[in-house]
């Protein structure tokens, strides 16, 4: 059986790793950067897996459910918050959630 | 083996960018959800049979679904989210792209990764034996906390007589 060099996977999770960070970077939109903390999380764990791959232990494997299970808590409290703010402020962008500005300086 | 590790890696990748450049949320979506069952093939061929279903049952299955809710609940307009021209892309684009280079040009000197290893398919025996022995205290560290992402979407959720929204 002929497999994947690691470095090609570490190399894929690198690159869904930077186009997460780029949708954090670049979206106003706070549902879209959720799902691109989701892809870094989901990047991270690619990670894993090919680490455990690389050395046959079921380490990395484990290392993913934990990721998961952060994932689960972390989307619970976002999305809430999400709510939250789309109650607050009528909008999801990020530029109006500013309450913690000084007044006068918008 | 290795030519569906391409193939799906290349759907994860360009799934993940439709998902970061969609107007339209739920359009963002459905393309995460497309790139997350790819990386679930990656996983597959990797030799995690366990975590491929994971992926798919959890993941794509429970939490999108999770986000799925949420937009029908916020009821978005597809341009919500004032989004700019294209040059306020540039700059943490090429920010980004530096830090991927700066990663691929680290692990290519390592030629101890470039080598194709003979794969063993570890099953979700050997997860589940070393979940709950070596790893019990992470266990129970997860479960700690995932009660207090419950509490406090339970907290976030029950605002002016709303319904609470909590996992």
């Amino acid at each position: 059986m002929n497999n994947v060099p690691v470095i090609h996977a570490l190399i894929f999770a690198g690159a869904l790793f930077a186009i997460g960070a780029l949708g954090v970077i670049v979206r106003r939109n706070l549902v879209f950067v959720l799902m691109s903390i989701e892809l870094m999380l989901i990047a991270a764990s690619v990670a894993f897996i090919a680490a455990a791959a690389k050395w046959n232990q079921a380490d990395g494997q484990v290392f993913y459910i934990f990721i998961v299970v952060t994932a689960a808590a972390e989307v619970a409290v976002g999305l809430s918050l999400l709510l939250r703010i789309h109650h607050t402020f009528k909008s999801v962008d990020s530029d109006d959630v500013s309450l913690l500005r000084e007044e006068g300086e918008r | 083996m290795s030519v569906l590790f391409y193939i799906s890696a290349a759907v994860a990748i360009a799934g993940s960018l439709m998902m970061v450049t969609r107007r339209n949320a739920m359009h963002g979506l459905v393309n995460l959800i497309v790139a997350f069952l790819a990386i679930a093939c990656v996983f597959w061929t990797l030799g995690a049979p366990f975590v491929a279903a994971l992926q798919i049952v959890v993941y794509a299955g429970a939490i999108l679904v999770l986000f799925v809710f949420a937009m029908m609940i916020l009821n978005l307009k597809p341009e919500a989210g004032r989004q700019g021209s294209i040059v306020e892309w540039i700059i943490p684009g090429i920010l980004v792209a530096t830090l991927l280079a700066q990663v691929i040009f680290v692990l290519t000197g390592i030629c101890d990764l470039q080598v194709p290893g003979k794969q063993i398919v570890v099953g979700p025996e050997a997860v589940g034996e070393s979940l709950f022995t070596v790893y019990a205290l992470g266990a129970e560290i997860a479960s700690v906390l995932l009660m207090a992402g419950l509490a406090a979407a339970f907290h976030y959720g029950a605002f002016s007589g709303q319904g609470g929204e909590d996992e």
